[in-house]
């Protein structure tokens, strides 16, 4: 048997700004895994925007020695995972790597909706939780109250839920021995196993290839060993063993229990697959792990370079992207409103935010984005059925046997005050409640809700509504038959393609009404009377004009005038070409987006 | 319909509409709050020198285009009346001596209607001056005082009166659109202005320009202007009124009876050549059958010294390529009632006007009623000319 005792496998759960990565940090430094020269602030977030957004899209692993008050010294392989409901599996992945975790709340803020979320993927992984009250250091802190928030919103005995302050390094301590003490080792398991090993994440890096994640399960993973990807069928040489302290250090081999990486002379992510069992080539395991889902994006838009010279590279860009993140897909698609571009699926919202930003910040890439989309399943009259990702590919009406959309299960936490508005906007929505209980001074909502109605703007209609308090966390839940239609807008008669929406036929006419109305604030007046139409299948179902620009003259121009005056001729010019044209029409690029998110 | 055209060599074209000199007097009593002109206030200044400045770049200029015919010389500013009847004979009597004037020849002279100027308006006139614009802009009271007007309308008004008797040609200028204006208001001022007008009037509706104390008033809030729509009320009131008096809009914001029409204006706006000397001033000229756009320094003492070290205060002198030269006749062009020369256009070009010109969109503006073509004219009819700047990018294509 493999001494396993001395191994304590944990991963971190925590909202966004609850200290998540600041505590961490502190833990590498307690126990030596950086001087203080390379202890860069949040050292495990690697990329500029999971800094700046304070997120993390990649799972990543420390090991540390920690020599615990018993006189033993343990091996602590920290996970630090995802902490976004659009990386739900990834997620899982981390949190099935693990035996335990530690719940950081803020001892100001409280349970978090998404928060929620996690621990409970946590308790389905059956771990081990140790709370923790993070910011105690803080004037506002109210551990008390937020103990008994743990308790009656998690469910979790929150008597030993250890106080600490990540920032001024009181109670870690006393985390530390309460990782050791209350998380369990990993399960004994046979000497003679063959390899089995779970594909926790992986990444591009630009000198090593593609880096994986492992958690060795059973058996042994070393260098030069022949290994097999159960999923992808694939098999390969590990090249490097090591591990992260947060430093990288080759090892060459990693044993059952312990926490690592392996590179292979993989070249793409894409060829990795998250929650893949990894095993000997030669003597494989009998059985995969179990758990493992191929990667399936639930929202798609349009991305079209805002200068169609442009559309090359970003086709790069977007490959570029792909080879560290193979949970997106693309796929060219052309406009006749935006010419040249690409259909892209995305996990969720953020992650489509993510990859939109990285596009724009570090490829340089002027993006214009479509209204988001979901995957509708249309049954056609033969009886089969094709997945819809793009309005504007909606069969024929008479082809159609029916549309079913997917719905989702959420869960949003709101002081009392707000709850009144959150509960209208949830109704609105299309909404179902399922349950409203009450915590403190605080409801807990769960709603079952249509996704193509959160998809668009809900999320900033939640923050909006509730100023900022309300927190929020879904997960798709099934497919449900609905009365849905394809609603286009027309610009002076012309269909603008990629304007077009997929609809619930009740809310058809007020979204219809809601879209020209902002259109008609967002598209400058012209030089001619321009009519904005939502139709349905040719039948009109709110309009709105625009008038004709009134004025739009220099008063006094003479011969000293003419530079001056050719400079705004210049600025003009400059700022149609900004717009794309539909018939003789300027539309203002903001337009594809900025029509979908209206106030209700 | 197509746009058709002949050919016509580029210097021909340019010289036919025609050759005029502006001279740039940057001095003011006291700066307007809406005015973003090249003028200044001091407390005193050395006249002569200036003068000496202003024929030195003429001297420059004379060198530069050779012989040509004067149709206008134009006194503007700043206030050119401040400047001494002496100085101004002076500028005439050099341009007489460099080129040779048209039988016709027209020479302005902007003066503010004030009883210090107007004494000043014989002297003017036998310096050879033969038209006054007056800077009137108002004929009530309290929004010359909010102008920041240093006359009243009383004082104006006997200003007016005696331009009248030393020239033939005067013409005054009205601000409008000012805040609070209502159209009925407008129209009783205006209908007033129509009866004391000598053949001409200049009316131009209030813009908040940058750099003024306008802006800034306006900017903090403590400004507003008409809205668009009520803008253009009062700018189609103005076209009705002045057509039926008999002052029809040869151009966007100026109105005259037939013959009357500023001839030095016209040479800008049918794109000819001029010359500007004096801080600031800009000009346009052929030479050798290339166009020139010139401009001069802007700071008044900056220029002086510039001038009075190597003889002219250019700080820009370069040819302009045909496109531009293009671009800038049709901005200038569809400003006039009588539209653009598209033969000329064609000249200047160099291209074909159907690259030049938008032809989908000449098309789609010309069914909206925005411009017409005739007799080889483009024209923007009235309320496409209320819309110029835009319709002017729709029109040009992308060189």
């Amino acid at each position: 048997m493999t001494d396993q005792t001395h191994i304590r496998n944990f991963s971190v759960i925590a909202h966004i700004d609850h200290g998540k990565s600041t505590l961490s940090d502190r833990l590498i430094q307690y126990c030596d895994g950086l001087t203080d020269r390379e202890m860069k602030e949040q050292v495990l977030d690697n990329m500029d925007i999971e800094r700046e957004r304070g997120i993390t899209i990649k799972a990543q692993t420390v090991r540390l020695n920690y020599k615990a008050k018993d006189g033993e010294t343990y091996q602590l392989n920290l996970m630090d995972t995802p902490g976004h409901v659009d990386f739900a599996y990834e997620v899982s992945r981390s949190l099935a790597a693990c035996e335990g975790s530690i719940l950081v709340v803020d001892a100001s803020q409280g349970v978090e909706a998404q928060t929620l979320a996690n621990v409970y993927q946590a308790i389905d992984n059956d771990h081990e939780i140790v709370p923790v009250l993070n910011k105690i250091d803080l004037p506002a802190a109210d551990p008390d109250r937020v103990r008994e928030q743990i308790e009656d919103v998690v469910g979790l005995d929150a008597t030993d839920a250890i106080e600490v302050s990540a920032k001024t390094g009181i109670g870690v301590e006393d985390l530390l021995e309460a990782i050791v003490e209350r998380l369990p080792a990993p399960p004994p398991v046979e000497d003679s196993a063959p390899l089995k090993a779970l594909l926790v994440d992986s990444w591009y890096d630009t000198y090593l290839g593609v880096v994986i994640l492992v958690r060795v399960i059973e058996g042994t993973l070393k260098k030069g060993q022949r290994i097999k990807m159960m999923d992808a069928g694939t098999d390969h040489t590990a090249e490097r063993v090591g591990i992260f302290t947060p430093k990288t250090e080759v090892t060459g081999e990693l044993k059952a229990g312990e926490m690592g990486f392996i590179t292979a002379a993989i070249k793409e992510v894409a060829d990795t697959h998250v929650g893949d069992t990894i095993t000997d080539y030669r003597n494989p395991t009998p059985e995969p792990l179990p758990g493992f889902k191929p990667n399936q994006p639930v929202v798609f838009c349009g991305l079209f370079p805002t200068d169609a010279s442009d559309f090359e590279e970003l086709r790069e860009s977007l490959g570029k992207l792909r080879l560290n993140d193979a949970s997106f897909e693309f796929e060219t698609e052309t406009s006749a409103a935006l010419g040249f571009g690409f259909r892209c699926g995305f996990l969720g919202l953020l992650h489509l935010e993510i990859i939109q930003e990285r596009l724009e910040r570090e490829f340089n890439l002027e993006l214009i984005t479509t209204a988001p989309s979901v995957v509708y399943r249309v049954h056609m009259t033969d009886g089969t059925m094709v997945e819809m990702h793009n309005p504007a590919d909606m069969p024929e009406l008479v082809k159609i046997s029916h549309m079913e959309e997917p719905w989702i299960k959420a869960t949003i936490l709101v002081p009392d005050d707000y709850l009144g508005a959150v509960l209208k906007l949830c109704e609105d929505r299309r909404g179902q409640q399922i349950e409203l209980t009450y915590a403190g001074t605080r409801a807990m909502l769960v709603y079952r809700l249509p996704l193509n109605e959160v998809v668009f703007d809900f999320y900033d209609r939640l923050k909006s509504v509730s100023r900022g308090y309300a927190s929020f966390d879904y997960y798709i839940e099934d497919y449900v038959e609905g009365n849905l239609v394809k609603m286009s807008i027309l610009v002076n008669g012309d269909e603008v393609d990629a304007l077009a929406t997929i609809v619930h036929r009740d809310r058809a006419e007020s979204r219809g009404r809601g879209m020209v109305e902002k259109l008609k604030e967002i598209i400058p007046r012209q030089l001619f009377k321009i009519a904005l139409q939502a139709g349905i299948g040719g039948k009109i179902i709110a309009r709105a004009t625009i008038g004709a620009l009134r004025k739009d003259v220099t008063a006094k121009c003479y011969g000293g005038d003419i530079t001056r005056k050719k400079k705004l001729l210049e600025k003009q010019k400059e700022g149609k070409k900004r717009m794309r044209s539909v018939g003789k029409v300027d539309i203002p690029q903001e337009a594809f987006i900025a029509a979908l998110k209206m106030d209700d | 319909m197509p746009l058709t055209s002949w050919s016509m060599p580029a210097s021909d074209a340019v010289i036919d509409g025609g050759f005029a000199i502006y001279v740039h007097w940057p001095f003011c009593l006291a700066k307007c709050p809406y005015c973003d002109f090249n003028s200044h206030v001091r407390e005193r200044i050395d006249e002569a020198s200036w003068r000496d400045a202003l024929l030195a770049e003429l001297a420059h200029y004379a060198g530069r285009v050779g012989k040509r015919v004067v149709n206008s010389i134009f006194f503007g500013g700043g206030t050119p009346s401040l400047m001494s009847p002496a100085s101004v004979e002076a500028v005439i009597d050099a341009v007489g001596k460099h080129w040779s004037f048209a039988d016709d020849v027209e020479i302005t002279l902007e003066a503010n209607p004030t009883s210090v100027e107007a004494e000043k308006f014989a002297g003017f006139a036998q310096a050879g001056v033969n038209r006054v614009s007056m800077g009137i802009q108002a004929l009530n009271d309290a929004d010359l005082k909010a102008l920041g007007r240093e006359h009243s309308v009383r004082e104006a008004l006997v200003a007016l009166e005696i331009g009248r008797q030393h020239f033939k040609r005067l013409s005054f200028d009205l601000i409008y659109t000012r805040p609070d204006q209502t159209p009925d208001a407008w129209a009783a001022e205006l209908e007033q202005a129509l009866a004391l007008s000598a053949g001409h009037l200049s009316l131009y509706q209030l813009t908040i320009e940058e750099g003024t104390a306008f802006h800034t008033a306006w900017r903090n809030g403590r400004l507003q202007l008409p809205d668009d729509d009520c803008a253009a009320e009062l700018y189609d009131l103005t076209q009705e009124m002045t057509a039926a008096a008999g002052l029809p809009a040869y151009e966007i914001s100026n109105h005259a009876r037939l013959g009357e029409e500023s001839r030095h204006n016209l040479v800008y706006w049918r794109y000819g050549d001029y010359v500007g000397v004096g801080p600031g001033a800009h000009g346009r000229l052929t030479i050798d059958g290339k166009r020139f756009a010139t401009a001069q320094r802007h700071k008044p003492e900056g220029w002086l010294e510039a001038v009075q070290s190597r003889g002219h205060g250019s700080v820009e002198d370069a040819i302009i390529s045909n496109r531009e030269s293009a671009e800038e006749m049709v901005m200038m062009g569809l400003r006039l009632a009588e539209g653009l020369d598209l033969n000329r256009l064609q000249a200047v070009a160099g291209e074909a006007l159907s690259t030049l010109i938008d032809q989908q969109q000449l098309a789609h503006l010309e069914q909206q009623g925005l411009v017409v073509q005739r007799d080889h004219r483009l024209v923007a009819t009235e309320q496409g000319r209320l819309v110029l700047n835009a319709l002017t990018a729709a029109l040009l294509t992308d060189a």
